[in-house]
């Protein structure tokens, strides 16, 4: 026992954004790195954190190197920002990070964690969105090695991730990934983009903000930097389609709450069975809805 | 005539190998067991040469080593000495000192392989067409319609139904996976192709009929091949040339009439005189 040993004032508490400095500045390492090289699913130490694995550790670990005293964060759960996932992540930036503001705008916040979805309204490139990813390589689902996909990844052979496509094509006359869909980042690296609807897609194209991905089970940070192309892995002669929320005489789905016909929709289903649907964003149904509705009749 | 394929001097060791074992092994020594280090000398000095459009056959009795040649040159094993240059279009490639990126490019873009064992060529957790949809993907086609004409061309080629291109191989006969594997080997045309055992296991009638098949593509497509088998019966139809192998080392070699009818080799003329 080194009886000259003083603790440091700052180990009796833990430090601002809960991580320690090391911590942070490694993660920012790999932030740079893995915007120097678009797609590319770049490993880091991924830290213990209050909560289990597989609950946004990844995002959480971004979103804490990456916050400020003067940074508005936003954290959204499948489009929501009341869900208990978004809510417990806020709490958790509120109570380790002081002064930091939050918000449930998306046009406010310069930071935005997200689980599952990208906001309605167009982000700008002041904003960085960080997406919580479960599995951060698409190979996975034809590859068991992992040592076997990275050479598939440094090769740009993605031949077999097309052939399950064409298996889809074949089988079911159309692609059946409804989510996680594979797309291909500035031409070479294919991302899995975290389990994203299709809707979401064409979002990360040429998009203006930074998104960044981080996986905290399976310790990787990737990023689609500002300005880069993103294409969903398809045929020449097969487009790439999203959700169109149709019904059955052809007319475009609108939100049940707001009215707005250019948001991805959830659907609802009541107690008696009968159907519904509504915006996913719930930031953007309140926008549409205080737009929309005169002041005297704005529902609750 | 345009060659296709020159081997020299091809070696392969299983294990640490010593400075006897050369003299140690072959077929005088009667093994291809090291007595001293205990290593395997699964092939030592293996030369050749193959032509555009020539059948080369490599016979052979069980771990004679035939099939490891075939093996080094496809890269699914490495050698542990010799060269072997490939050419192709006015390029050359020197085969063993090429990087993994590189022979990798060759093996999907350049070489063919059919396995006596289809589970090592195919991927049954997809369609035969599949299959073939994988290969024609390596090499950059994207258009689903091509794709899937060009699967249906080759799989009617090598005689499987059209009708059955969208179930998996596992369903086939054994004698149906291998033109399915053969499809797959043919998918991007080209010019060298191994064929490792490829009717062993199978009844008269498909073995005539796969055959049959090589024999038609080698006329209409030209392409080069190294076929490996212990039947005489493949190689007196098949190759133009042959090596007969024993412990490791060529016997043998030369027009494979001339082998068949006047075998000069002890091994050979019993090799021969056996075949019914």
């Amino acid at each position: 026992m080194n009886r000259h040993y003083e603790l440091p004032l700052d180990e009796a508490a833990y430090s601002f954004g809960f991580l320690d400095e090391f911590a942070k500045r490694e993660i920012r390492r790999t932030i740079l790195k893995a915007i120097s090289i678009p797609g590319y699913q770049t490993p880091y130490a991924s830290r213990e954190m209050p909560m289990g694995r597989g609950f946004g550790t990844g995002g959480l670990q971004l979103t804490l190197a990456l916050i400020g005293a003067n940074d508005t964060l936003k954290v959204i759960d499948q489009g929501s920002d009341d869900s208990v996932n978004a809510v417990n992540l806020r709490h958790f930036v509120e109570l380790t990070c002081p002064q930091v503001d939050t918000t449930e705008r998306t046009s406010e916040a310069t930071l935005i964690q997200s689980r599952h979805r990208i906001p309605e309204h167009p982000l700008s490139e002041q904003q960085i969105l960080v997406l919580q990813v479960p599995y951060p390589d698409p190979l996975v689902v034809v590859e068991p090695s992992e040592a076997r996909r990275k050479v598939m990844h440094g090769e740009g052979d993605y031949s077999r991730l097309l052939t399950k496509l064409y298996e889809d094509i074949v089988q079911f006359d159309e692609i059946t990934i409804s989510h996680r869909y594979p797309t291909r980042i500035n031409g070479h690296y294919v991302i899995d983009p975290s389990p994203i609807p299709r809707y979401d897609v064409p979002q990360l194209h040429q998009s203006k903000a930074l998104v960044l991905l981080g996986a905290g089970r399976e310790k990787k940070i990737y990023a689609v930097p500002p300005y880069t192309n993103a294409a969903p892995l398809v045929f020449d002669d097969v487009p790439f389609r999203i959700e169109d929320f149709r019904e059955a005489s052809g007319a475009r789905r609108a939100c049940d709450r707001c009215g707005a016909c250019d948001s991805f929709l959830d659907e609802m289903i009541a107690d008696d069975g009968s159907k519904s649907w509504q915006c996913s964003d719930s930031d953007y149904c309140n926008e549409q809805l205080a737009v929309n509705a005169s002041p005297a009749e704005v529902k609750a | 005539m345009k060659k296709v394929l020159e081997v020299r001097g091809l070696t392969k060791f299983h294990g640490r190998g010593c400075a006897h074992c050369i003299d140690s092994t072959g077929p005088e020594m009667d093994t291809n067991i090291c007595a001293h280090c205990g290593s395997v000398v699964a092939a030592h000095d293996v030369s050749f040469d193959l032509h555009a459009g020539e059948i080369l056959g490599i016979m052979g009795e069980s771990g004679s080593g035939k099939s490891t040649v075939v093996k080094t040159l496809f890269f699914d094993d490495a050698p542990s000495a010799g060269e072997s240059l490939f050419f192709h279009d006015e390029c050359q490639w020197d085969l063993f000192n090429l990087n993994a990126a590189e022979q990798r490019w060759l093996r999907n873009h350049r070489f063919g392989m059919v396995y006596q064992n289809p589970h090592l060529g195919l991927n049954f957790n997809v369609s035969a067409g599949g299959n073939i949809a994988e290969r024609l993907l390596m090499n950059d086609l994207s258009h689903y319609g091509e794709i899937r004409e060009r699967a249906r061309l080759l799989l009617s080629r090598t005689e499987v139904l059209p009708e059955r291109m969208d179930e998996s191989p596992r369903t086939f006969s054994g004698g149906m996976q291998q033109r399915v594997q053969i499809a797959k080997a043919l998918a991007t045309q080209p010019p060298l192709l191994f064929l490792d055992e490829v009717t062993t296991g199978l009844d008269l009638s498909v073995q005539a009929r796969i055959l049959d098949l090589i024999l038609e593509i080698q006329q209409e497509l030209g392409t080069a091949m190294v076929v490996v088998t212990h039947d005489l019966g493949v190689i007196r139809l098949l190759a133009g040339r042959t090596l007969v192998m024993k412990y490791g080392r060529v016997i043998e070699s030369g027009l494979t009439d001339q082998i068949l009818e006047d075998p000069q080799h002890a091994y050979t003329q019993r090799l021969v005189a056996s075949a019914l």
